[in-house]
């Protein structure tokens, strides 16, 4: 199995020359997408094969990288599950760039570096030793900055990639400590010899702090997620998709790897931080999405959301398995994974959905946009599917997993500790106020983008995206349905994954009645998602019908009311910033410093009145900021190195030589 | 033979409550008449309402989409599932266990979720009001919701409203701190959701402080019926929803003689009636918040409720 996956990363690396060798050719894109398509759908087809016969871990090592280790490939249930995960968005991403790629300015700038990027993604979830880990790692990181930097000549997208680059060399820093770690004085860095080390209590917890600082910050932990939301954007909207909906989660798959196999039995208090940051940055997360107004941003906004939620769950399921509550561990790790997999889902239709909306009218500026239904039906209708889906609202797939987290957290009182008493509670309201905030987020994303009235004549006479764009969309959407109303298959194929991971399961849903999902009991919760969308169905139809037969089916159009107020310019309706007000006023006077200024003219002038919106990002202005002002600092003193004589010079590498020297003298 | 007499029994409360729904909203209206000393609207002018409406002819704002005119057959219809799924007169009905009380909560966040992008849809000022001041007050009180759910949840062992209805009416229950801090919590919820006074005002128009009102501002005709039924609904079903988990007493257990379902929709009425009366009295009672009082409001609720729950989870007493 393992060799079948590895020819797949083979021939998608094998894609990238041929790009390059087409770059002038018009057919590149359909022969590039094509291919990647055709390979990331058989990746995924085997990982699901291998997810559902569930055969023994498979295992391969290539006499490449360090001499005395080898490569070592390996796939066991977590990792199939991530590949179907990864195959998944990959597949979609292909399809959609067969038509979005023709909207591209610089084709041949992102053509060499999508399959790479997906090759390399593949690889870390593979990855079964340190060093091919955090090699395939920085390999997705760099294909990934190249393709966030494609469209290099906007200012705003040079800055993103260098931020970019800055915190993934940072994250790749403190995995390496990590693995270092992890690994010994010895190099044991195959991941089999780490497993069967268990590390001290105290080296256990440095390395869980470190994988949280490294996974986190790829995954887009608050606060080290300063550069997601510039850099998801930048890119093309397929490698957003792509690194919204997939690389978050292969970061997901490193710190599970680590945390949950790697480290052995967990410490009740790791718990405590990794739920404290997850509700954090879940709040902190959609309260951002809110004050934006370019539709990527708030899309990368509401992915660091959804990791917090993650994160949140992940915690849960490390307190379980601290106490050995394997039923409950399981229960919380279900949930963590099925978020994981609907997220893939829904974030890479949204943004899709941004990219046919960018490519239609030349922007992502939501205030430039509206009335959108009226041009783009189709598109509307799949973006509003995928809104419903993550604002977790049933019969949609986000609601499985939110309730499935909710479920895990009213287990969470037979927990003996009492930090996790004051702690699990408290976890609990941020994840059901990010849920409510994230309702709000995409009403007002899709309210302000798809409804309304056109604000500019962009979206006045924007055109329906291309057939291919729609399928993948569709494709993605029907996807979100599923999983939303047949929950219960794909609790089952995770079965496998968690009883590797906790050593417990849920019990088997497939039999239950109408495929409802029972966690653990009937009488305790059961929740029915094909019978609530029958239902919802069955009843509007059956409504509608009698209503239009017995009552009146006559439609006539006028002017809207607007309780008599004709307002012939679209300016006049509510914009994304005046709907984030209330909000704003409510949560982002705490949280941004947000202050409102309003400026009138004095009675008589004809000047016009002035409101000043002002909200400082407390984060950037606190941990950010400092860090760039120092490294600066630093800068300017070292500079004075540059301009030395030969003779200072050759007396600071040998003053450098002595003190090295002395120092491993004195060494012990 | 059970699984038709079941059968029955949801479809009797389905009906039920689509036929009780607007009788409430009337009562509670003609007992705000009479406390303000008027004369007020008779009892069944709501039904009479609704038929005009439906028999009159939509009138949609040209700049309309398509989803404006299938979202009032959505919220209808998920309102009306929500409410059928909890225990009236009867716990344990056939479809009871479909959804528990957060999914029940989420399908009517699912129906405020389109009625707020219904606001938005015609490309008015007063839409956008409405709407954006809708998802507002929801992102209190949809949190507060589930921490009150929470903490009951944490007391009867269950999500399961018909387990947890049983549960409050055994004896195992005794007076608890958390669920007392839980039912202040509910009916601030049940109050902000239902726009009534002080949060929101339903019997104004024209006025900068409606929210609901303004959001719904152009639908017309049995649009517009579809929409007030929903809203009547949805009264109904908060109503319910205190009264089986704070008033359970008379439900009729899953399996019973017929005079005990009897006994269960007498008892039922008249917690309806009591509560509506308590409603009335309390909304004549008070004034109309501004808007930005609210959210202190909800979060006072939000607040009482991570109370009830926290308590839970310290010690098994409270």
């Amino acid at each position: 199995m393992i060799s079948y996956a590895l020819f797949g990363v083979l021939a998608l690396v094998a894609i990238a020359p041929i790009a390059v060798a087409l770059s002038a050719s018009p057919n590149a894109i359909s022969v590039v997408y094509g291919a990647c398509l055709i390979v990331t759908l058989i990746l995924f087809l085997l990982a699901l094969e291998t997810l559902f016969s569930h055969p023994a871990a498979s295992t391969v090592t290539l006499p490449l990288g360090l001499p005395w280790l080898g490569a070592h490939f390996r796939i066991d249930p977590l990792s199939a599950f991530f590949l179907v995960t990864v195959n998944l968005g990959g597949a979609a991403a292909s399809l959609f760039a067969l038509g979005y790629g023709r909207h591209e300015e610089a084709p041949q700038r992102v053509l060499p570096f999508f399959p790479v990027y997906l090759a390399a993604m593949n690889l870390v979830v593979l990855a079964d030793d340190a060093f091919t880990f955090l090699v395939s790692w920085e390999f997705m990181s760099l294909s990934s900055w190249a393709l966030v930097i494609a469209n290099h000549r906007v200012q705003e997208n040079m800055r993103a990639g260098y931020v970019y680059l800055l915190m993934a060399s940072f994250g790749t820093l403190t995995l390496l400590l990590a693995f270092g770690l992890l690994g010994g004085g010895d190099g044991a860095y195959a991941f089999d010899a780490i497993r069967a080390a268990h590390p001290e209590i105290g080296t256990a917890a440095l390395v869980l702090i470190l994988a949280l600082i490294g996974a986190g910050s790829k995954a887009g932990l608050v606060p080290l997620h300063a550069w997601l939301p510039l850099a998801h954007p930048a890119a093309p909207s397929h490698v957003s998709a792509l690194m919204s909906g997939v690389m978050t989660k292969v970061a997901v798959y490193g710190f599970i790897r680590i945390t949950f196999d790697l480290l052995g039995s967990p410490q009740w208090w790791w718990s405590l931080v990794v739920l404290g940051v997850g509700g954090v940055t879940a709040v902190m997360g959609v309260l951002y999405a809110l004050m934006q107004s370019d539709l990527k941003r708030v899309l990368a906004y509401s992915t660091i959301e959804n990791i917090g939620l993650i994160f949140a769950s992940l915690g849960l399921a490390l307190a379980f398995k601290a106490y050995g509550m394997d039923a409950a561990a399981a229960l919380a790790l279900t949930a963590a994974l099925l978020h994981v997999f609907n997220h893939a889902l829904f974030k890479s239709l949204l943004f899709f959905g941004a990219g046919s909306v960018r490519a239609a009218t030349g922007t992502r500026d939501m205030e430039q946009l509206g009335g959108l239904i009226h041009r783009m039906p189709q598109t509307a209708f799949v973006f509003l599917v995928g809104c419903t889906a993550i604002s977790a609202l049933p019969p949609l797939n986000g609601f499985v997993s939110e309730w499935l987290s909710f479920q895990a957290i009213l287990l969470s009182p037979q927990l003996p500790s009492w930090g996790l008493k004051l702690m699990v509670p408290a976890v609990g309201a941020l994840l059901a106020l990010s849920a409510a905030l994230a309702g709000a987020c995409f009403v007002r994303a899709f309210g302000i983008t798809f409804l309304g009235r056109p604000r500019s004549s962009a979206a006045e006479t924007a055109q329906e995206t291309d057939t291919n764009s729609l399928a993948a969309m569709y494709a993605l959407a029907a996807a979100c349905l599923i999983a939303g109303v047949l929950p219960g298959l794909f609790i089952d194929t995770l079965a496998p994954v968690v009883q590797q991971l906790t050593g417990g399961r849920l019990p088997v849903q497939t039999g239950a009645e109408w495929m409802s999902i029972v966690p653990i009991a009937e009488s305790r919760s059961s929740y029915t998602g094909m019978l609530v969308f029958a239902f919802m169905f069955i009843t509007g139809m059956i409504t509608a019908f009698a209503i239009h037969r017995l009552a009146s089916d006559k439609i006539r159009r006028g002017p809207a009311w607007g309780c008599g107020y004709p307002d012939a310019s679209p300016l006049t309706q509510y914009s994304a910033s005046s709907f984030a007000q209330p909000i704003r006023r409510v949560f982002g006077s705490l949280v941004f410093r947000a202050r409102e200024i309003g400026e009138m003219p004095p009675p008589g002038s004809s000047a016009p009145a002035k409101l000043t919106v002002q909200v400082r990002d407390l984060i950037w202005d606190a941990l950010y900021a400092p860090i760039a002002t120092a490294v600066g600092f630093i800068a300017v003193r070292l500079n004075y190195l540059q301009f030395l004589t030969i003779r200072s010079y050759l007396t600071l590498v040998f003053a450098a030589l002595v003190i090295l020297l002395m120092v491993l003298a004195t060494w012990p | 033979m059970a699984v038709i007499t079941d059968f029955a029994q949801q479809s009797a409360q389905m009906l039920l409550v689509l036929l009780m729904a607007p009788l409430l909203t009337g009562f509670v209206r003609k007992v705000k008449a009479r406390l303000l000393s008027r004369q007020g609207p008779p009892l069944l002018q709501p039904y009479r309402d609704l038929i005009r409406l439906l028999r009159k002819d939509v009138v949609l704002a040209n700049n309309a989409s398509w989803l404006f005119r299938v979202i009032p057959y959505l919220v209808f219809a998920a309102t009306w599932v929500a409410v059928s799924l909890v225990p009236t007169f009867r716990s344990g009905l056939l479809f009871s266990w479909t959804a528990d009380l957060i999914a029940i909560i989420a399908v009517l966040g699912s129906a405020r979720f389109f009625l707020a992008l219904a606001g938005m849809d015609a490309g008015t000022s007063f839409g956008g009001i409405g709407s954006s001041r809708e998802v507002m007050i929801a992102s209190l009180a949809e949190p507060a919701m589930l921490m009150i759910v929470f903490a009951i949840a944490l007391i009867a062992g269950s999500t399961q409203l018909s387990t947890m209805s049983a549960f409050m009416n055994s004896a195992d229950v005794g007076l608890r701190v958390s669920l007392g801090l839980a039912l202040i919590a509910l009916i601030i919820v049940a109050v902000a959701e239902n726009a009534r006074i002080p949060v929101d005002n339903p019997a104004t128009h024209l006025e900068l402080t409606m929210v609901h009102e303004a959001m719904v501002l152009e639908y017309s005709g049995r649009h517009l019926a579809l929409i007030e039924l929903a809203a009547s609904l949805k009264l109904l079903l908060y109503v319910s929803l205190i009264a089986c988990l704070f008033a359970p007493w008379g439900i009729s257990p899953a399996i019973a003689a017929p005079t005990l379902l009897l006994v269960g929709a007498a008892a039922y009425i008249g917690k309806i009636a009591a509560l509506g009366f308590l409603l009335a009295v309390f909304e004549t009672s008070i004034a109309k918040m501004r808007v930005f009082r609210v959210p202190e409001f909800l979060g006072a609720a939000l607040m009482l409720a991570l109370l009830a729950t926290l308590l839970r989870f310290v010690s098994r007493s409270f």
